[in-house]
């Protein structure tokens, strides 16, 4: 068997696996801790700092620099993990040039920012390193408190809500825990198993069980839940995948980007995973980027990311763009999907170029395509839920639904940029707000 | 390129640039390939009497404190004298100063502290064909427990003695190495010069632990589990180093004494500030051990350049040139008043002025919500803190209030006048306030 990145069709093993495993390697090497020191050293330790301020955790980010840069780096951590439970995953997929980095001072000065998201992560797997959990439960409350989804949001809420003393489930549909961090993120992003790991530290503050397998209308219903609980949380995430409603969208070869994301996370050895020759992904986000950019790294020979307005309005940050551009993904701009097309599985995908307000050009092209990923977005699943608005439930303050005792957060939630550490502060704050309402 | 010759006590040198007696000038491999890489002159590593030669510790003799990425900002040692027999280090000397003649070669002496030792090394040195002789009372460790090196350099009945004894037995140049751990200067200055010292050097290295470790309770640098005081130098020392440079050149009494200036000079810019102040020459040991031999070629070439840019023609023409502006505080122009101005544009709103001021000075910095900052000319006192601790150069400046115009903070004309402390109306000395 020779495959290589020529061969046609949907197949596995186009690169040698040397090749594959340096592809999937980390995408930004640790600091080691000379590098961490002299990262740290240029932090100006500002006051009031712009970065604080731009992290939606509001992390004091000058303080654990500093730390590090004295040689505490688990206090450092501590500093952070305060904040953000998450704050080892968050390290690793934030967003920072668009977050801390970009509002960095020196930033402003010199186009070079303290390199924040890097020194996060030397502090957060310093502490893990070491096995050390830094906080401690209160004492028992007696309350009882049930939080769906085992994502960023729930496990944050959970850890938070079980640090204050109180008892809390967590029920997950999937067999793991972790929600986008183990399912839904670049395997160069998170290397090594760490939302795993990153999970199992968490727990460790004791009072959280967690039950897999079960889900809104899958083993559990809402009233249940209130009914058996003092709170509840929802942090059910967006299960539903939206459609590209044009003809052919059924066809063998188009498949949707979170399950290859997340089949390619899973999978032991990512030589197993199966790719197309001519790869086309729909989308403009972090979904549609993280598709395109592993489908390049996996061995496919073309892939084009479509999406159908101006680079500018891409959700996906100009990092991520950059980063997709860098690795050979051809990114087409101004074209929406019109047919699939081919004898049972797709060979040809057509698209009509469009301007910034969608309007039809009636100029028509073709690309080849024996691989189709659809990322243009996920909905909200569920019946009974609390009320919804813009296909996200309705959350005012922290979290607060339309029904008594039932609180949501993370993207199922309305409000807040889809960001893993949006997610985790919607759950902390929401901790916060349910403690005090149960202890009031 | 300005000519740097230099003529120090009619020590002739291509250039004003010395490597101090220390370790880089313990044998002739290195003195041979520092003059290789351009240096002016050396100092000898200091000898001392003839016999069985000191030993030095064998665990760990220098410490340090380092800056950003590791940056040597500060070194000390507790090493010895030169460790090496003395017939073996005059037999070098002669070797290397007759391959170099157009290089100065001074060498470094210590000895205990009686007529005959002194006599005996200084016959010994006669015919080595070197320039002078360095007597070093400066070092601050395992010699002074022995009643030599600062042992003497602190006593000036001592300085003045032991370089008479000098001057008696022989006719070579000599300079008097100062160490700065007393409580002021002047004082073994004005022995070196009555006992006849040709000029002096200075400083020696400053007593100092540099850290402590706090798994064994113990100074670094640790040997076996204890540690001693040993000399510090390097960029750290140069403040200290200029004030005693500068003290001694405009004391009454030692002005005009020539002097080498010693004291963390990494840069040609160093050299410059230390020449200005009134060394006709300086010595550099840290810089060297840090970055080798070669970082002499960046100080004449920026030694070179800055004389040109000024149209010196002599490094004569730039020693002791900012003497004269040294002043005591009591004569320091109280009319001169000057605010902060904070460039808006250059500004990164980092806001370091601002925690700065409000917590520890004036509170004379408004800081708005999209982050401007902004100088309160009614609260400000000019401290310059703001200056120092922002990140970008140039951004906050002095600016001067000009005569006639009203200082805001205490709603007072700023005079034209230059006005002190003695003439000022708070001083209770000042009679003619009183009157």
């Amino acid at each position: 068997m020779t495959s290589n990145t020529l061969t046609p069709g949907i197949i596995a093993g186009r690169l040698p696996a040397d090749q594959l495993s340096e592809n999937f390697s980390d995408l930004h090497p640790p600091l080691d801790d000379h590098e961490a020191l002299v990262a740290a050293d240029r932090c100006y330790f500002c006051h009031d700092a712009p970065c604080a301020t731009a992290c939606p955790t509001d992390i004091d980010i000058p303080l654990f620099i500093r730390q590090i840069a004295t040689g505490t780096p688990d206090a450092a951590a501590k500093t952070i993990l305060s904040q953000n439970i998450m704050g080892g995953m968050c390290a690793r997929v934030c967003p920072t040039e668009t977050l801390c980095e970009q509002v960095c001072v020196r930033e402003t000065a010199e186009g070079k920012p303290v390199e924040i998201g890097n020194l996060q992560r030397y502090a957060t797997d310093t502490l893990m390193a070491a096995d050390v959990h830094p906080f401690e439960r209160a004492a028992a409350t007696g309350k009882t408190i049930a939080v769906v989804g085992a994502g960023p949001a729930g496990l944050s809420c959970a850890h938070r809500l079980a640090m204050k003393g109180h008892a809390v489930t967590v029920f997950d549909a999937r067999p793991k825990s972790g929600g986008l961090n183990e399912y839904g993120i670049a395997s160069y992003k998170s290397v090594g198993g760490f939302a795993a790991k990153e999970v199992d530290w968490l727990l460790k503050i004791g009072g959280i069980t967690v039950e897999h397998g079960k889900s809104l209308g899958a083993g559990l219903s809402l009233d249940r839940l209130k009914a058996d609980h003092d709170a509840v949380f929802l942090a059910i995430g967006l299960a539903g995948v939206n459609a590209l409603n044009v003809e052919g969208e059924a066809k063998d070869g188009v498949l949707d980007a979170v399950d290859f994301i997340s089949d390619l996370r899973q999978a032991g050895d990512v030589a197993s995973v199966e790719i197309g020759r001519d790869v086309v992904v729909i989308g403009g986000g972090m979904t549609a980027v993280d598709a395109a950019v592993q489908a390049k790294l996996l061995g496919a020979l073309n892939v084009s990311l479509v999406y159908r307005r101006g680079r500018d309005r891409m959700n996906a940050s100009p990092f991520e763009q950059d980063l997709a551009a860098a690795k050979g993904v051809r990114i087409i701009t101004n074209a929406s999907p019109k047919a699939v097309i081919g004898n049972g599985a797709v060979c040809e995908i057509e698209f009509e170029y469009t301007d910034d307000d969608l309007a039809p050009t009636g100029q028509m092209f073709r690309l080849a395509a024996d691989q189709v990923f659809k990322a243009i977005g996920q909905t909200l699943g569920g019946d009974g839920l609390p009320d919804t608005e813009g296909g996200k439930i309705a959350v005012t303050g922290a979290g607060r639904t339309s029904m008594q005792s039932v609180w949501a957060g993370g993207d199922c939630a309305s409000g807040g940029e889809d960001l893993t550490v949006t997610a985790v502060a919607e759950g902390r704050d929401a901790a916060e707000d349910i403690h005090a309402q149960l202890m009031g | 390129m300005a000519n740097l010759a230099s003529d120090f006590i009619g020590i002739k040198s291509p250039n004003p640039f010395w490597l101090a007696s220390a370790p880089p000038t313990d044998k002739e491999y290195n003195v041979r390939r520092a003059f290789e890489a351009g240096w002016g002159g050396v100092v000898w590593k200091t000898l001392g009497s003839e016999g069985p030669p000191v030993v030095n510790v064998n665990g760990p003799r220098y410490g340090a404190i380092w800056g950003a990425d590791r940056r040597l900002l500060g070194l000390n040692n507790i090493e010895l004298i030169t460790d090496r027999p003395l017939e073996v280090n005059l037999r070098e000397i002669k070797s290397v100063k007759r391959d170099y003649p157009d290089r100065a070669l001074i060498i470094s002496l210590m000895v205990p502290c009686d007529e005959d030792s002194w006599e005996a090394i200084l016959k010994q040195i006669e015919d080595t064909g070197a320039d002078g002789v360095e007597l070093n009372f400066g070092c601050p460790h395992g010699m002074a427990e022995r009643g030599m090196g600062a042992a003497v350099g602190q006593v000036p009945e001592y300085i003045e003695m032991v370089t008479r004894w000098v001057k008696k037995h022989s006719r070579m140049p000599c300079i008097v190495k100062l160490t700065p751990n007393i409580s002021d200067i002047r004082k073994p200055a004005e022995a070196a010069k009555r006992g006849g010292a040709d000029a002096v050097s200075l400083i020696n290295t400053i007593n100092s632990i540099t850290s402590v470790d706090l798994d064994d309770f113990a100074p670094e640098p640790m040997i076996d589990g204890k540690g001693t005081h040993g000399g510090y130098c390097g960029p750290a020392v140069k403040p200290i180093a200029l004030n005693m440079v500068a003290e001694i050149a405009r004391h009454a009494e030692t002005q005009g004494l020539p002097m080498s200036g010693i004291g963390g000079v990494t840069t040609w810019r160093d050299a410059a500030e230390f020449m200005a102040l009134g060394a006709g020459n300086v010595q550099v040991c840290t810089a060297a051990m840090t970055y080798g031999f070669k970082v002499v070629q960046e100080m004449i070439s920026g030694l070179s350049d800055y004389m040109d840019r000024k149209g010196f023609t002599s490094t004569s023409e730039l020693v002791g040139r900012a003497v004269p502006n040294v002043t005591d505080w009591q004569y320091l122009n109280l009319n001169y008043v000057t605010k902060a101005k904070i460039d808006e544009d250059a500004c990164i709103k980092c806001g370091r002025c601002y925690a700065a001021c409000e917590d520890t000075s004036h509170q004379a910095i408004a800081m708005s919500e999209d982050r401007v900052f902004s100088v309160k000319d009614d609260e400000c006192v000019a401290c310059n803190l703001c200056v120092n601790v922002c990140p970008v150069e140039n951004c906050i400046t002095m600016e001067q209030v000009a005569p006639g115009k009203v200082d805001e903070r205490t709603g007072l004309t700023v005079s034209k006048d230059y006005g002190n402390w003695l003439d000022h109306p708070n001083n209770p000395g000042n009679t003619c306030a009183a009157e």
